[in-house]
């Protein structure tokens, strides 16, 4: 049910990224959700792609470090307030969020939002009592 | 195992008694053959007939790393250039390399040395012995190579780099025993590792590691990684090559010093005080065997430490512990004294893991500012940025009251460090002063 998300350590230094793309597209690798969290001197480039395999071992091939780290995605209305109920929810549950993302779906009014929780078991349950839609994986990396 | 028993296990009275009557002749032979030798006795008033016990060494004056440089290249040689059968050379990473001479018997010493390092470390007869120690001006391939082949074990020339093909004939050949640097030997791991490679599927069961400092944390990574024992060698082209001490397989705690060629001493880099056994300082040796190119009270700039209480192995020789750095390589930091394999042991200790790291030093305005790069692996690895800082402030934190030094720890790419199939570099002074 739950999504892969590749983690990528790169340095923060002109054309690493690039390096990146260039190997997913010799690959045949396609993007589902992209974020980059940085500092000053390096980032961690956080990736859904359509095979999370191949991209995992292209990346080693090419010397990166690259971690796997599960994620939950959801559907929520493409509206004010959409991400707020979910929030609420969790917040109220002390569930903490240590980095979310988001992006929108082309068919469809509704956005897709990828959380990474501590503790993922007790969100999802939380999200499911809420009615929220979690996207399954197979779902999401063939979108 | 041992190859020479008799020498190796002799009782410390007869060794000291044959030690001085080889002191005595080197001492007289380089007194009348290097003029080097001749004029630093002179202006420091001491003749061959002052050398009556074995601690009147202590009169003669020490041979530097700059006196062998400023005699380049044969200055130093004691045998005229018809008796001498082999060259070898040392890097040189700072100006001219430093040239060094064997006679017939010196390769024959060499060996015979060399063949008593491998058995110490559990070499027989019908092992393979996978070299890849660089052939070359370098002493380490052809030393190894002639004393295996002494020992009457199979070598495999491998020499070093080409790191994949190393990997295919580790599986191919099935060799038993490696010698390498250790850091190309993690090297080969990585590389096993990304073929699919299990050192689990090979057949090593022992490493001879040396030409460069390394820690003993390092050892158990190497251990676990490469599936074999690792045992340190220590040697020096300008003493002789690898084969000067080695570590035993029973033991794994020091390395015994073949002291029936070569006299070790310790003593105070700054005052050249001659310290005693237990005390740690710089490593000198004095060769009481070599005829081409002998050296007389030689500065290491090793540190290291000498321990004279029996090995369980039963040798009866002097043994030294893991360098612990160069009293030249040592880096001075706002006045504290810092060592690079310092440095490593703190990563160790607080990541449990044997880093690729570089220190670099610059000066910024009037500051010396030491930065501490790490690559990151898997094992270190997060996908959060706050974990991956708090590495980082960790690794500052443990530098600062292990060492006394404030650092910057930077984490960097894997592979970004620059690797080299020999040495790894370990420090990047940048400052200009």
């Amino acid at each position: 049910m739950n999504v892969k998300q590749l983690s990528i350590f790169l340095e923060n230094k002109p054309g690493r990224m690039a390096e990146v793309t260039r190997i997913f597209e010799a690959g045949r690798i396609n993007i589902r959700a992209l974020a980059l969290a940085d500092t000053s001197e390096f980032g961690i480039l956080r990736v859904i792609v359509n095979d999370n395999e191949k991209a995992q071992r292209l990346l080693k091939e090419h010397g990166y470090t690259v971690g796997v780290t599960e994620v939950v995605a959801v559907e929520v209305e493409d509206r004010p307030g959409g991400l707020h109920r979910i929030l609420a929810a969790l917040s109220e549950d002390q569930i903490n969020v240590e980095y979310m993302y988001a992006f929108v779906r082309q068919s469809g009014r509704n956005a897709v939002l990828i959380f990474r929780f501590d503790d993922v078991a007790a969100a999802a349950k939380r999200l499911s009592a809420e009615g929220v839609r979690i996207i399954d994986g197979q779902d999401l990396y063939a979108m | 195992m041992m190859f020479n028993e008799e020498f190796e296990t002799m009782p410390r009275e007869a060794l000291e008694s044959i030690q001085l009557r080889r002191l005595q002749a080197t001492v007289a032979r380089v007194y009348n053959a290097v003029p080097f030798y001749r004029r630093r006795f002179d202006e420091a008033g001491v003749a061959p007939a002052d050398i009556r016990t074995l601690a009147d060494l202590r009169k003669l004056p020490f041979t530097y790393k700059a006196d062998l440089r400023d005699s380049y290249p044969y200055g130093m040689f004691a045998v005229p250039m018809e008796l001498v059968t082999r060259i070898h050379a040392s890097s040189g990473t700072t100006g001219k390399p430093t040239v060094v001479g064997y006679t017939t018997r010196d390769i024959q010493t060499w060996a015979e040395l060399m063949a008593r390092t491998l058995a110490a470390a559990g070499t027989r007869r019908d092992d393979i012995v996978h070299n890849a120690y660089g052939y070359g001006l370098f002493t380490g391939g052809l030393g190894v190579h002639y004393g295996a082949e002494k020992l009457g074990a199979s070598v495999i020339p491998i020499s070093g780099g080409n790191t994949k093909r190393q990997v295919m004939i580790m599986k191919d050949f099935g060799p038993t025993v490696l010698t390498c640097t250790p850091s190309y030997a993690l090297h080969v791991a990585e590389a096993a590792e990304e073929m699919g490679v299990s050192f689990r599927d090979l057949r090593f069961k022992a490493g001879i590691f040396g030409a460069e400092p390394w820690s003993e944390r390092m050892r158990r990574e190497i251990e676990r990684k490469l599936n074999l024992k690792a045992m340190d060698v220590y040697g020096l082209s300008e003493v002789m090559g690898p084969g000067v001490a080695i570590e035993c397989i029973e033991a794994q705690d020091g390395l015994h010093i073949f002291e029936d060629h070569f006299i070790p001493e310790i003593i105070n880099p700054q005052t050249g005080e001659a310290l005693p056994y237990g005390t740690p300082g710089e490593l000198v040796f004095t060769t009481i065997t070599k005829e081409a190119f002998p050296v007389i009270r030689y500065r290491t700039r090793d540190l290291s430490v000498l321990h004279p209480e029996p090995c369980r192995c039963g040798r009866t020789m002097v043994r030294m512990g893991r360098i612990q750095g160069r009293s030249d390589d040592m880096l001075i930091i706002r006045g504290v004294n810092v060592f690079p394999s310092q440095i490593e042991s703190v990563i160790m200790e607080t990541r449990r893991f044997a880093p690729h790291y570089q220190l670099v030093v610059e000066r910024v305005g009037t500051l010396d500012q030491l930065t501490v790069l790490v690559e990151v692996d898997e094992s270190l690895f997060s996908d959060a940025i706050k974990n991956l800082q708090s590495i980082e402030r960790d690794l500052e934190k443990n530098i600062r009251e292990t060492l006394g030094v404030t650092t910057r720890v930077r984490l960097v790419e894997p592979k970004s460090i620059q690797r080299s199939e020999g040495k790894a570099v370990r420090v990047i002074d940048k400052r200009t002063i």
